[in-house]
């Protein structure tokens, strides 16, 4: 089949931007999307032109590096499904598709496709594990958890930090991803302990990356290739009002000295 | 010149030396542990658990990775399960069996002493990540579940569903984010290791390229640790991610440290087959679905074009289940692969080309239900139509062997340090506890065990005899390396010729598929000896890199991959070729018994082959470190 390709191609991180087209002939439905890119590219290494650059990886949909807008939806067409694991026969032959790095103030363009994603690791760093330094675990089996509380903190741990759910939020709001991390470790007997201060510093993180607000669209949720539920944020806003309010009362009690 | 190879096995029973060690090992006092200076290179399971570790105990650590986030090492990618012996099952499993099975597994070509401390420690591991909220799966009453993996008889792997690598790399991620924003961890992503700086025989440092703006630069250290993963892209088509590469091991190889055995890859049995030219890497179906599935070829050659449906229970062969009845569809690695490339060679294989095999789920289902397989393995259900366009549920999938893991890696002394001193590997880069075949959920085990408890206390021992100095980058072999590697750069794109990396990659991956994959011969690998050469020269001579040195180039970091790569391949058909026995994934046709297993000699080849480079167009060296078998007898592996 033969597609018609429009792509998002900027030199660098203050180069202006263009869409450029390319034509992509000899293409097979069970090729995955990004090797019907990679023969696009094949043929413009041959001719002395520089290559599409786009982050990839693992190919398998678990690494979170790939990420583009395909036809202005986020990894594409197809529902629970990263860029790298949609397939040609998803497209029809003479289709156009035009493909463009996700769009945020907080992810700025490094080059093409490739945007940088590092205010996704601050917000981790800001409160998004348990510290739990090496050696000090208990027995494994010393805590029973039950089994719908792991499941569910399975759930939303499965998120991959691609990106995605910010590329499709009207307002680039990271909120999905944070309160995946949030629901993932709040879900845990082990998150309890930094349970609030995790959320006070994730959430404010969050505002200081230049990520917009939530005003629940949703679009975060179809976007999303791991299926995160959207419910993951109210109980983000939850544990962000709880931890708000008894923040206050304990600076009250403990003063300023 | 040959390296003395020491291996600094502690004296004492197998099951009190790493205690003992612990003990004798000199320690660094505490306030004196931010004076040092230690680079990690690498944020998978083995460089991020060793990153956190390490800043916990109070040392300055700077940690690398090529991705644009630590949490995308390939480590993600694992799906299955990761071993312990914490028999929670009550089926008789142990320190001991899992010791056992490992040295088994591995076809007696791993250290005893290694493979004992890493069975002991693995129980740690397990209790470490679930104290950092690692979600495993649970029973209904709230207790860790496991299952079953290939090459053991009891079940030991414990899982989160079929993302456990995920899982647990994001437990030493956000365990390593953590050490950042406490300021003991540097984090540099998109940064590519190319080169290590030795000073008065020590690894002092290493040369780095910026990805995004292409800037060299040079970093000290008092220590250097690599966890940059396994090379079975050298085979091009392989189950790992796109970027693993050998670059950074291979470099320290040309500085000095021994590479042990580079022959010994693993060829995984259950992958998606090929599907076109254009496949640009195999997908792993993981092992756990042999603990459910059935693995089945047609009795006879005219049934392959048949549906599966249409061929009779009688007419399908289990031939797992056939030759090997004890252990059946849970046959180790090695053993599975090998079976199922010789019914596809007797003519009997499905799918395109006749290159696949079948893994079929309806007795499973009919006997659990579909919910039940579903639970156990939705996603990898899932993953497998979306890329086959075949509903898993309903017909058997179809599966056939790939190039998946390297056991081969730097060797390491039981310190993990490798012939450079102060140059230590871990998981997957080093050749580590797996001899001659990995068994399933045990490179989970090794690169954690490695990074959160072994590195940790024994480079302790080292950094105790290494005094902290002023040395800087300006020292002249910092320099040296610096412009070591930017000529390289600049001759690599200076070559203006026609054809992409891609492309080599590819011609090389196939020769080393064909000629040093799941079967190997003497002619096959000398004709491969031949063509590599070749190959390279032609590589030199016509490799395309458009753009410049100076910005994100995609193109320039692939044939700088691809040009290591075209070297390395050229050792491990040299290893492959001096190693005249068959054992684990190493399989020597002229060495098999009348029925096709493997003939190991323990005669003459009971030892690790320590490759030591001597210079560009020489032959390497080989240094041999001799194995003994104090406490496991030495016998034919069987799992009939
Ligand atoms: C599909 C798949 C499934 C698997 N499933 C299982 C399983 O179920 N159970 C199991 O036990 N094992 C499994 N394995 C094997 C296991 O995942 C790996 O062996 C293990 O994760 C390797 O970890 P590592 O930390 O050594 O290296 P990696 O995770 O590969 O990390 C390498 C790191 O080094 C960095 N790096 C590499 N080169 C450079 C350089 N030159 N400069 C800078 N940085 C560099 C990378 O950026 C990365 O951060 C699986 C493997 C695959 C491919
Ligand atoms: S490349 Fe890893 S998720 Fe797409």
């Amino acid at each position: 089949m033969k597609v018609v390709l429009h792509v998002w191609r900027q030199a660098g991180p203050s180069a202006a931007g263009s869409l450029v087209d390319y034509e992509a002939n000899d293409i097979s439905p069970e090729m995955s999307f990004l090797e019907m890119l990679d023969v696009v590219n094949e043929r413009l290494i041959v001719r002395g032109e520089v290559p599409i650059a786009f982050d990839h990886d693992c190919r398998e949909g678990i690494c979170g590096s790939c990420g583009m807008m395909i036809n202005g939806a986020a990894h594409g067409p197809m529902k629970l499904t990263t860029a790298c694991q949609l397939h040609m026969r998803s497209f029809k032959d003479g289709d156009e598709i035009w493909i463009e790095p996700w769009r945020a103030k907080a992810f700025p363009v490094i080059k093409d496709l490739v945007v940088d994603r590092g205010a996704f690791d601050r917000i981790i760093q800001a409160g998004g594990f348990v510290s739990a330094p090496t050696g000090s675990a208990q027995d494994g089996n010393a805590i029973p958890i039950a089994k719908q509380a792991a499941d569910e903190a399975m759930d939303a741990a499965a998120c991959i930090g691609c990106g995605a759910c910010v590329a499709a939020c009207p307002n680039a709001s990271a909120s999905l991803f944070t309160a995946a991390k949030i629901t993932h470790l709040g879900d845990l007997p082990q998150g309890q302990p930094e349970r609030m201060r995790r959320a006070l510093a994730m959430v404010h993180q969050m505002d200081i990356e230049t990520f917009g607000s939530c005003t629940l669209f949703g679009e975060c949720q179809e976007a999303c290739p791991k299926g995160i539920s959207i419910d993951t944020i109210a109980r983000m806003n939850w544990d962000y009002l709880f931890a708000a309010a008894t923040e206050r009362q304990g600076a009250e009690v403990g003063g300023t000295g | 010149m040959t390296i003395k190879l020491d291996a600094r096995i502690p004296a004492g029973p197998l099951a009190e030396k790493w205690d003992k060690h612990r003990f004798e090992m000199k320690l660094v006092n505490p306030a004196n542990k931010r004076k040092y200076h230690v680079i990690v290179v690498g944020s998978g399971l083995a460089g991020a658990s060793a990153s956190a570790s390490l800043s916990e105990l109070g040392y300055r650590v700077s940690c690398f990775c090529f991705q644009d986030s630590p949490r995308r090492a390939h480590s993600i990618a694992a799906q299955g399960g990761i071993n312990a012996a914490k028999n929670y099952q009550n089926d008789g499993d142990s320190v001991w069996r899992l010791f056992y099975d490992t040295v088994k597994g591995g076809d007696f070509r791993a250290r005893e002493a290694n493979v004992y401390r890493l069975a002991q420690v693995s129980v740690n591991i397990i209790d470490q990540c679930v104290a950092q909220g690692v979600p495993f799966a649970r029973e209904y009453g709230g207790l860790l579940a496991t299952r079953s993996f290939g090459g053991a008889q009891v079940s030991r792997s414990f899982y989160a569903r079929g993302q456990t690598g995920q899982q647990l790399l994001l437990g030493a991620y956000q365990a390593l984010e953590k050490e950042i924003v406490r300021g003991s961890v540097t984090m540099y992503e998109r940064h590519e290791m190319l080169d290590v700086v030795i000073v008065d025989g020590r690894a002092r440092g290493i040369i780095t390229r910026d990805l995004v703006t292409g800037e060299v630069a040079a970093h000290v250290a008092d220590s250097v640790v690599l966890g940059t993963g396994g090379y079975a892209n050298v085979f091009y088509l392989s189950t790992n991610a796109k970027g693993c590469n050998v670059t950074a091991t291979y470099r320290a190889y040309k500085k000095g440290a021994a590479f042990g055995n580079p022959c010994f890859t693993q060829i995984h049995p259950t992958c998606i087959p090929v599907a076109g030219e254009h496949q640009s890497k195999l997908t792993l179906m993981s092992e756990s679905l042999r603990n459910d599935g059935r693995v089945w070829v047609p009795k006879k050659k005219e049934d392959c074009g048949k549906k599966p449906g249409e061929i009779a229970e009688q007419d399908r062969d289990y031939y797992l289940e056939r030759k090997y009845p004890s252990f059946g569809n849970l046959s180790p690695r090695d053993i599975a692969s090998r079976a199922a490339k010789e019914v596809c060679d007797e003519g009997r294989g499905v799918g395109p080309g006749g290159r696949g095999v079948y893994l079929d789920f309806a007795d499973p289902i009919a006997r659990l239900g579909e919910q039940t397989i579903r639970e156990r393995y939705g996603n990898l259900f899932e993953m497998y139509q979306r890329i086959t366009d075949e509903d898993p549920y309903k017909q058997p999938m179809r599966i056939y062997p790939a190039a998946h893991y390297a056991m081969g890696g730097l060797w390491v002394d039981y310190n993990l340090m490798s012939t450079i001193p102060g140059l230590h590997v871990v998981g997957e880069a080093n050749f580590s506890d797996h001899g001659a075949n990995r068994l399933g959920a045990s490179a989970l085990m090794q690169g954690l065990a490695d990074g959160y408890f072994v590195l940790p206390a024994t480079i302790g021992d080292y950094l105790a005899t290494a005094k902290p100095d002023t040395l800087t980058a300006d020292h002249p072999a910092f320099r040296e390396a610096l412009d070591g590697v930017q000529a390289r750069t600049a001759r690599l794109l200076a070559v203006g010729g026609k054809r992409s990396a891609d492309s080599f990659h590819k011609e090389l991956g196939h020769i080393m598929w064909e000629k040093c994959g799941m079967a190997r011969n003497a002619a096959g690998l000398r004709q491969a000896l031949e063509a590599i050469p070749k190959l390279r020269e032609e590589f030199w001579r016509d490799i395309a890199i458009p753009g410049t040195g100076a910005e994100l180039n995609q193109s320039l970091e692939k044939a700088g991959r691809v040009a290591d790569f075209l070297e390395f391949a050229e050792l491990v058909c040299t290893d492959a070729l001096h190693r005249e026995e068959s054992c684990g994934g190493h399989f020597r046709e002229e060495h098999q018994t009348a029925d096709g297993e493997a003939k190991r000699d323990d005669a003459n080849f009971a030892y690790v082959a320590a490759w030591e480079y001597a210079g560009d167009g020489r032959a390497p060296v080989l240094n041999k470190e001799p194995l003994e078998f104090e406490n496991i007898h030495l016998s034919t592996r069987s799992y009939k």
